[in-house]
């Protein structure tokens, strides 16, 4: 069980026009701005639920994961997943969810991947035989056989990020927060990664929190849809709630980005 | 425990990996170390008498240095852990029910020693049969011999709590470049990497002793090169101690500030 309630977060963010004088000038005053990144979000998800979060770029995404994966503390309001503040108990909380950020890489690059995974054994301390079985779950279900002897720094993104979602479920989360799981991959890995998802979802109930932009994305996997934009949540509902006559997913949420002006 | 452990062991397969930028580094620490004896052996041709030590020890002194370069050698910080902060790879090691502190720690640790160990033998085999007084001589005794080992590896950990405080202070600079530089000029010049320490002038050694920069090199080097008399090793051993505590616990507890403050860098 995840719950947010009335949080706030903002960002100070050094500023100057552009120029020599400019950059001179903000030697000895510095302008901030400060860019309210979340203003009183507030929305709670429940076992086992699969829920797309979308909204357009800087709309608060990133910093939303943040703050349940308990990396960021927020301003002022409560969170709560599973019961635990996130960024109160770190190291507790950490041990119990798993986390794919698209965008990043969590393998050692010079090291095959089995050697990452191995580390990952005794850093969350999972035993020998939830390991394995784990392990041949996950090579299974994402094919990774061919490729966890070569080093991460040789996959190609598709392969790498099967290998990273695999390295973030190795110790059984309840709950997954996936940020931009498929950007930038093709359409064979993008497929193998949403049925994946499904699957897991379906035999181990784990809550699911997913973040992206390919719409696509959202309709295969996620039943509840929230949207988020300027910090703040704009929509609360379900894929059919939006969806209007035989327009595409893409054009319904572009409309939809539309209507909000954002 | 076992989760440090296991980071030690894969960064330390990980710098076997490395052999040309080892063999490299032999040459490097070679040509340097001869560069050196070079030089000092001028000097103690104009008056032998006039050193603290004698050229003997101070060629000891050197070989070690060298072959251990890479324990001591505060320049060498990982850029790895720089850019895990600059550009927000940090977020998943945060992720991970690991203390950021004692991560660091054990894989600067094993980033060294593996390192070390590639390099150290041949440059020791090679200069301990250099003829005298170039080359590396053997230890008074056993004693200091032990003694040696001891503080070699109290001096490295004083080193890497060091190069952990300066990760965790970019969590507040975000660039790494004006603290690296800053700190590792200092440092050589104060650990007696670029002269020993005991050519210092009387007054300024005694300062320069007492700071942590004189318990990383200083203290192994000089003990095995028999130039610390009983009471001042009880003092340096006792220093390197101190120190590492000290700074130690002022690296974890600025990194506690610092996770409570830090903004994850990037989208």
């Amino acid at each position: 069980m995840i719950t947010m309630e009335h949080i706030t977060k903002t960002y100070r963010i050094a500023k100057r026009d552009s120029g020599f004088g400019q950059a001179l000038k903000a030697l000895f005053h510095r302008e901030y701005e400060e860019i309210r990144a979340l203003d009183d979000v507030s929305f709670s998800i429940g076992d086992g639920e699969m829920v797309g979060y979308i909204g357009p770029n800087g709309a608060g995404k990133s910093s939303t994961i943040k703050i349940l994966s308990g990396i960021l503390v927020p301003d002022s309001g409560t969170v709560l997943v599973d019961g635990r503040i996130p960024y109160k108990k770190r190291v507790e909380h950490v041990g119990k969810i798993g986390v794919v950020f698209g965008q990043r890489s969590q393998l050692w690059w010079d090291v095959p991947v089995i050697d990452s995974f191995e580390l990952l054994k005794d850093i969350y301390a999972i035993p020998d035989e939830v390991y394995k079985s784990s392990l041949s779950e996950l090579t299974e279900l994402l094919t990774l056989k061919e490729l966890l002897r070569s080093p991460a720094r040789q996959l190609s993104l598709g392969q790498r990020m099967r290998c990273e979602i695999a390295a973030s479920l190795l110790h059984r989360p309840q709950i997954l927060f996936l940020d931009e799981p498929t950007i930038g991959l093709d359409a064979v890995s993008k497929l193998a990664v949403r049925e994946f998802i499904l699957k897991l979802n379906h035999t181990h109930k784990t809550t699911v929190l997913l973040t992206t932009h390919d719409m696509q994305d959202i309709e295969a996997l996620a039943s509840r849809i929230i949207l988020i934009g300027k910090g703040k949540i704009l929509m609360d509902g379900t894929l059919a709630d939006i969806k209007k006559g035989g327009k595409s997913i893409d054009e319904t949420v572009a409309e939809l980005y539309r209507s909000y002006n954002i | 425990m076992k989760k440090y452990l296991s980071f030690f062991r894969l960064r330390f397969s990980m710098g076997l990996q490395y052999r040309v930028a080892a063999v490299a580094g032999i040459f490097t620490q070679f040509f340097w170390g001869f560069m050196e004896i070079m030089i000092f052996s001028a000097f103690y041709r104009a008056d032998a008498a006039a050193f603290p030590m004698s050229l003997s020890a101070t060629a000891s002194y050197i070989w070690m240095q060298q072959a251990f370069l890479v324990f001591f050698a505060t320049w060498m910080l990982e850029g790895e852990i720089f850019d895990s902060i600059v550009n927000g790879n940090i977020a998943y090691e945060l992720c991970r029910p690991v203390d950021i502190y004692n991560m660091w720690f054990a894989r600067s640790i094993a980033n060294r020693t593996s390192r070390a160990v590639l390099r150290c033998f041949p440059i020791l085999i090679v200069a301990f049969f250099l003829p005298a007084p170039y080359g590396l001589s053997a230890p008074a005794n056993g004693l200091y011999f032990l003694l040696f080992i001891v503080t070699l590896l109290l001096g490295l950990a004083v080193t890497v709590s060091f190069c952990v405080f300066i990760y965790v202070l970019t969590f507040f600079t975000i660039s790494p470049q004006g603290l690296r530089m800053l700190f590792s000029s200092c440092v050589d010049f104060f650990a007696g990497a670029v002269i020993p320490l005991p050519f210092f002038p009387e007054k300024v050694r005694k300062i320069m002793e007492l700071l942590p920069f004189a318990s990383m090199q200083n203290v192994p080097l000089r003990i095995y090169s028999g130039s610390m008399s009983g009471a001042e090793m009880k003092k340096a051993v006792l220093l390197q101690i101190f120190w590492l505590f000290v700074i130690t616990g002022a690296g974890k507890l600025l990194c506690r500030v610092a996770l409570k403050k830090v903004v994850v860098q990037g989208g």
